[in-house]
């Protein structure tokens, strides 16, 4: 198997540590003028983007033109997928023109594991369902690295659509190799009891204020309303029992900060002044997210 | 034409018999079971060290045909059949079409006339176009060869419905053949839910969707005193409630799948679709739990569920990829190696569980070695050490976990009506 990033589980804490010490070393390009690098001049990377997705798509898009390497973006739509392509296919003639790395996003679990076993390409999993999305994991640590000096004895609270959160599984094997204590919240229908035995040191609860308690960092989850099937949690009662208010953070640690992979939804997983609250990272996590990416794609290309 | 089996070790578990001896086959049936017969003429074939049974029953399994003729034929399944030790398969009614008239019925007989290598015993549909309604013409079907009813793969969820065919299966003698899921309750899944399926990501089957419905079928069996055999079983729960039922008097029986008894979802290649079946691998307790009531004597068949789909619809993102495995050439290996060497079972009933298990549901006048009966016999070892390579398999599809393995014991020889249909030297006849 070509070496790409398909996920952290399969990630060791020293592979991780080298990536969040790179990353820091490019964040320092975020505000200068002139920005691009030559370490990547030459290279081509194409992004394959299955599912909608600004955020993702653009900060790898920028990740790749700053190290210097030539980047196409593919979204689904208008492509050779909606003439009833299968996957394997598309994969197999964009692997043909010989790109250096396919960064991918899918709407079904395992989709990058799929194709890394049949093609010579390294894949980065930029999302594969609600499986891993290791780049937005790598991003929010180095977020929080910002702001604490290790991830080691954090209480970090995880709140949720945490059964359909790719975002969630990624977090819970990162912050678990470097033992912080996790706590998912959620209501039962997105919280099965099968995720306490996800990793080490995960705690589940059912209820927002126990899960806030003590906290250092709040991750707060978009409902993936696109994700559910059926209704697991009435919509209407959402926000009242499992969205972030003001008055929560009171039982967070003072210097507690609040952290949403985007985008969000004001008024549905967090009330407006939450989302502008000062302690709020949301767009820190923005900017790290480019230069976590130069360290991946630096890492698996260079 | 006569064929004469000489100095293997012949245990018929119907005439009780156990004992080095020789079997002579003369005009397609079983002339006599004796030490040191001979038959001038006949064509001989050395058992020596090996095991000589009665001719395997799956009844269990997907022809594809008609219909789905890339994935499988009657002809390429029956000798996948014939390679796996089987002499008589039964066929699953999910072609296209659905095998749910006296037409299809009779075409599949046909074909398998001309094109089989081994009995094929076609099972009729429940419901017209399996879809759970209307019930499909089943005394029709019986008539014209059917041997059970099922809506394998496509449960009938109107629990009415599902009486009236009871019912009616019960005044024509047939067994009805149930796969058991609450497609409300599965809808989505696939694989089994669990610690891994929340692992990967994947939406999960709980094994509480086939609980359910063998629950509601034992009930109705009760009510409408119908024989009730539950396929490819998978839980805990089910596999307690059939005896239960048993216990009670009610007609229900049950067959285990060798992929049930010997993997589990935490024996799954992530997203790999060669694990990809229904019911999914449970986890490790039910398992443990099927092998249990294989030992304790509550499964009554093992039986293969032989799905065939072909490498294209394989090679797919994991959701998107068809459920099933084959299943006919790795049976026979795994129940030695997984029921018979561990001590489980012995190796009669490991027999019995090929042969007088699945007659006593089907009825196809089969499963014995008695002198008159059909003259079908599956030569195996317990010993000889064989690799399984999908690639070189008699069917039309690839699709099996079991690539590669390298088993001790394996089918040798197979007969079919006083005909040797394959041999593991010859590899195909």
């Amino acid at each position: 198997m070509p070496a790409g990033l398909l996920g952290i589980e399969e990630l060791d804490r020293a592979e991780i540590e080298g990536l969040l010490a790179r990353a820091k070393d490019f964040q320092p390009m975020q505000s200068q003028s002139r920005k691009k690098l030559d370490t990547l001049r030459g290279y081509m990377i194409v992004n394959l983007f299955y599912e909608a997705s600004t955020r993702t798509r653009t900060s790898f898009e920028i990740a790749a033109k700053r190290l210097g390497a030539d980047a196409v973006s593919i979204t689904a739509s208008g492509s050779s997928v909606t003439k009833g392509e299968s996957l394997v296919d598309t994969l197999n003639t964009l692997a043909a023109m010989r790109p250096d790395a396919i960064v991918m996003r899918h709407a079904a679990s395992g989709a990058p594991h799929f194709l890394a076993r049949h093609l010579p390409t390294p894949i980065i999993n930029a999302g594969d369902g609600t499986h891993e999305h290791p780049t937005q994991a790598l991003l929010d640590a180095r977020t929080i690295l910002d702001h604490r000096p290790s991830l080691e004895g954090l209480r970090v609270a995880i709140i949720g659509d945490i059964a359909h959160s790719r975002v969630a599984r990624s977090n819970v094997h990162l912050l678990a190799k470097f033992g912080a204590e996790i706590v998912l919240c959620g209501p039962a229908s997105l919280l099965p009891v099968e995720l306490a035995r996800l990793a080490p040191g995960v705690r589940l609860t059912n209820d927002i204020r126990e899960a806030i308690q003590d906290a250092d960092v709040i991750m707060m989850l978009r409902v993936q309303l696109e994700r559910q099937h059926e209704a697991s949690f009435p919509a209407s009662e959402y926000f009242r029992f499992y969205g972030l208010r003001l008055e929560h953070l009171d039982l967070a640690k003072p210097d507690a900060i609040v952290m949403h992979p985007g985008p969000i939804n004001r008024g549905r997983e967090l009330s407006s002044e939450v989302a502008d609250f000062q302690r709020s990272v949301i767009l820190n996590q923005v900017e790290n997210g480019i230069a976590v990416r130069m360290a991946v794609l630096e890492k698996v290309i260079g | 034409m006569s064929i004469l089996i000489k100095n293997g070790r012949v245990i018929d578990p119907a005439s009780e018999t156990d004992r080095v001896a020789d079997v002579l086959i003369v005009e397609g049936k079983v002339a006599a079971v004796a030490p040191d017969l001979s038959s001038p003429g006949a064509r001989i074939v050395d058992a020596t060290g090996m095991i000589v049974a009665p001719g395997f029953i799956d009844m269990h399994v997907h022809l594809r045909e008609p219909g789905f003729e890339h994935a499988e034929t009657i002809e390429s399944g029956s000798r996948a059949a014939a390679a796996g030790g089987f002499t008589s398969i039964c066929a699953m009614p999910n072609t296209k079409p659905v095998n749910d008239s006296a037409t299809v019925t009779s075409y599949v007989v046909e074909r398998a006339r001309r094109k089989a290598v081994v009995n094929v015993f076609p099972i009729g549909a429940i419901t017209k176009g399996s879809a759970g309604e209307e019930l499909a013409a089943i005394g029709a079907m019986k008539a014209a060869g059917a041997v059970a009813i099922s809506d394998d793969g496509q449960p009938v969820m109107n629990s009415r419905v599902m009486r009236r065919a009871m019912e009616f299966a019960r005044s024509y003698g047939l067994p009805v053949i149930d796969h058991c899921e609450d497609l409300n309750l599965s809808a989505g899944g696939d694989m089994h839910e669990g610690a891994k399926s929340v692992r990967w990501g994947l939406r999960g089957i709980p094994a509480a969707s086939e609980d359910i419905m063998v629950a509601r079928d034992l009930l109705l069996a009760e009510l409408t005193g119908a024989r009730c055999h539950v396929a490819h079983i998978s839980t805990r729960n089910a596999v307690a409630m059939v005896e239960h039922a048993r216990r009670n008097g009610i007609a229900a029986t049950c067959e285990a799948t060798p992929h049930h008894f010997t993997l589990s979802d935490e024996d799954m290649a992530a997203y790999d679709s060669s694990y990809k079946m229904k019911p999914p691998l449970r986890s490790p307790g039910d398992r443990a739990a099927v092998l249990d009531g294989i030992a304790r004597g509550a499964v009554t068949a093992i039986a293969t569920d032989h799905a065939p789909h072909p490498g294209s619809e394989k090679m797919q993102e994991f959701e998107r990829c068809p459920f099933g495995i084959i299943g006919l050439e790795t049976a026979l290996a795994l129940a030695l190696e997984e029921l018979v060497r561990p001590g489980r079972i012995t190796l009669r009933r490991m027999i019995e569980m090929f042969t007088t298990g699945p007659e006593s549901v089907m009825r196809l006048s089969r499963g014995t070695l008695a002198p008159g009966a059909a003259g079908d016999v599956t030569v195996f070892s317990t010993e000889l050490e064989w690799k399984y390579d999908v690639n070189q398999s008699f069917s039309a599809s690839r699709n099996s976990p079991f690539d590669g393995r390298t088993f001790r014991g394996g089918p040798v020889a197979t007969v079919v009506g006083g005909e040797m249909v394959w041999s593991r030297e010859e590899r195909s006849t």
